[in-house]
């Protein structure tokens, strides 16, 4: 059994929704993100994506590009976020770790080369942005060999057709995109989002994330019926952002953020 | 064996590419985030539809005659080929299109789709202004909501066609993340299509991005070759021996060579921005000196470091100054149908100057690499050849930075 998957077993048999947390590797600085990591974990989060800086992240908002922006003004690509997590997993060798990022970075370092040292390192699974199902043949094939679980988005532009197809390529969770736009916008439509993440269900017995545009503990909360687990990342990288300069500050806020929103989880919102 | 010796000699049948999901050999395709898929989709399908529809072909061609101005002449450059004492030189005078430049065979195309989607609302990147005053005149023609991406930096540089595209109703954001120039206007044109795709149409102003955008602007840019053809034809009843145009994103390129593809007598030259010299590493010639990756929805040759972080570019014409090529051109390249080469920021101004004194056409600065590299080339051919250099787009936009690098008052 999968990290990934032996972590939503956990959550379902204790009842409860699982936390996703996002953070950018290497952001603000490259000595900054392993105790963010374990504060995520310490705070409530179940599984943490670890962002690999890129400098033209077309699918994020404005506070994730920023931290694409600070990590690689420390030079961090590839190598350095799979340095932290291999430092992550002395201690923590129980919280699956997702990789995040587009394709460029990935194909330079080499397929198969970028899939043995994350899977050397202690990724659980890949999630590139940028990489349609179709054209993912090559990548996918390496991922598998690995035992790297690739991570699918489904938008809410997603036909069903390709909802399936999407599904039978995936592993470890399904990815929901709760809003038509990039990382951190606004305005989550939580009646939108349950018939989607329904139609997913219909296709993949998969636990489904739902993430983009979640801010607070009250949207996790509205959020924490509807889907297994709920993906948070501006949320927190912009406290990152704030506490730039006094890392006690910072992890002290994300520990803050990450609390409130495994208390939205925890205390979901019954429909009348 | 003979199997193998006969594929080895067939030639590549250009006229069929892209392949339906996009590929030029290797390159193109369609790498966009999932959100993205589905406009995309029914972007090419509305294209499939139209392409052939003959009301829409008329209204094209109603648009491209009374609008833009076209045909557009070819122009026989007597005194500079006579200067030259090599071959004789022609230009192909997009710069007389409607707004200045080529951008508005592709504006008017697209945004005429765009109309027949139901789409009201425009997005577009620009990177020197053309393809942004191109957008908005369309627009503006046709009714439409026009909002253009542009960078910080090439705002400050090009603040005339920022003017022009205000007066003609366009909003213009200025965009100041990453390096402030085009490909950051890229990517936040991209991030307002996906904010905004029930009613938004995104017009890319080259032969970039993902499928089936490299095709879609080729084949609205490609009556620039068939023109010249054409005119070739008529006017001297044979075909050009050479054909040389700027590369940036490679549209106008695309447009002059396309219908010339499968005449392998014809030789082809894509030039790009050498900036301060290839071998400084301060250029923008991903094809001279780049290689393979995928950036803005395509795999294509890139300016990218070792981690596979994209490098900023320079060149002296902001047109040029992105660091990917339409994957058409990566696949041209690798083929060996086109030969790109670069020239620099001062062989450029030097023919600036060259084409304003000896003909009385202030080029592009864009344009200038083509007319630097045509020049080289002319003066090894003899005078009964024929070079066709695409005159992509005018000056005017670029006395300001011309005067600012050479230190005078315009």
């Amino acid at each position: 059994m999968s990290r990934i998957e032996h972590r939503f077993a956990q959550c379902k048999e204790a009842g409860k929704t699982a936390l996703v947390t996002y953070v950018t590797g290497g952001d603000p600085n490259p000595d900054a993100t392993v105790p963010v990591m374990h504060a995520l974990v310490r705070a409530g989060a179940d599984i943490i994506e670890v962002g690999m800086p890129f400098s033209d992240p077309m699918a994020d908002g404005p506070v994730i590009q920023a931290a694409c922006d600070r990590a690689l003004l420390h030079g961090t690509g590839i190598k350095g976020v799979l340095e932290m997590i291999r430092e992550f997993r002395r201690e923590d060798q129980d919280t699956p770790v997702v990789l995040m990022g587009y394709l460029n970075p990935i194909e330079q370092t080499g397929y198969d080369k970028f899939c043995r040292e994350a899977a050397s390192a202690g990724v659980d699974g890949v999630l590139t942005v940028d990489l349609p199902p179709e054209e993912s043949s090559e990548l996918g094939a390496a991922l598998s060999a690995h035992s790297l679980d690739p991570i699918w988005l489904i938008a809410p532009t997603t036909s069903d057709a390709r909802i399936k197809a999407i599904c039978a390529h995936a592993r470890g969770f399904v990815y929901y995109v709760s809003l038509k736009g990039v990382t951190g916008a606004a305005s989550l439509d939580t009646d939108s989002v349950g018939s989607h993440v329904d139609e997913i269900r219909r296709a993949t017995q998969l636990p489904v994330g739902v993430g983009f545009g979640v801010r607070d503990g009250a949207d996790a909360q509205r959020l924490a019926t509807l889907a297994d687990a709920v993906v948070v990342g501006s949320a927190i990288v912009s406290r990152i952002a704030e506490h730039a300069d006094d890392p006690a500050g910072m992890i002290a806020a994300v520990e803050s953020i990450t609390r409130d929103l495994r208390a939205g989880l925890d205390q979901p919102l019954v429909e009348a | 064996m003979a199997n193998v010796i006969q594929a080895i000699e067939t030639p590549t049948d250009f006229s069929r590419f892209p392949d339906a999901a996009g590929h030029f050999g290797p390159y193109g395709g369609r790498f966009v985030p999932e959100l993205l898929i589905a406009p995309l989709e029914e972007l090419t399908a509305a294209y499939e539809r139209y392409r052939n529809d003959p009301q829409f072909r008329a209204e094209l061609e109603s648009d491209l005659k009374y609008y833009v101005g076209r045909p557009t002449p070819l122009y026989y450059a007597e005194r500079w080929s006579k200067q030259i004492g090599g071959a004789q030189i022609h230009l192909k005078r997009e710069d007389l299109d409607h707004t200045g430049a080529h951008k508005i065979n592709n504006t008017m195309g697209q945004a005429l789709l765009a109309v027949r989607m139901g789409k009201k609302r425009i997005v577009a990147e620009t990177g020197a202004g053309q393809h942004g005053v191109a957008t908005a005149a369309a627009c503006a023609r046709l009714g439409l909501k026009c909002v253009v991406y542009m960078g910080a930096e090439d705002v400050r540089r090009q603040s005339v066609n920022v003017y022009r595209m205000k007066l003609m109703g366009a909003e213009v954001v200025p965009v100041e993340s990453g390096t402030r120039t085009l490909k950051d206007a890229l990517n936040e044109a991209f991030r307002d299509w996906a904010a905004n795709v029930d009613d938004t149409f995104y017009i890319i102003g080259t032969v970039a991005g993902p499928h089936p955008y490299p095709q879609l602007v080729r084949d609205f840019q490609a009556v620039i070759g068939e023109e010249t053809r054409e005119q070739c034809l008529s006017m001297y009843n044979r075909l050009p021996d050479a054909l040389v145009a700027c590369v940036g994103g490679g549209s106008n390129a695309i447009g002059l060579f396309y219908p010339f593809l499968g005449d392998t007598d014809v030789a082809i030259y894509g030039v790009e921005a050498g900036g301060d010299g290839v071998e400084t590493g301060r250029h923008a010639a991903p094809l001279a000196a780049g290689r393979p990756g995928v950036l803005h929805g395509n795999r294509t040759y890139l300016m990218e470091n070792e981690d596979g972080q994209i490098l900023g570019t320079h060149s002296v014409s902001a047109g040029l100054d992105y660091p990917g090529v339409g994957p058409e051109h990566s696949w041209l390249k690798d083929t060996g149908r086109v030969q790109y080469v670069a020239i620099d920021d001062d062989e450029a101004l030097a023919a600036f100057h060259q084409m304003a004194e000896l003909e009385g056409i202030i080029p592009a600065l864009e344009t200038a690499h083509a007319i630097a590299y045509a020049g080289q080339l002319a003066a090894q051919m003899r005078p009964d050849q024929m070079i066709v250099i695409n005159l992509s787009g005018r000056g005017d936009k670029d006395i300001n930075t011309v005067a600012e690098v050479e230190g005078m008052d315009p």
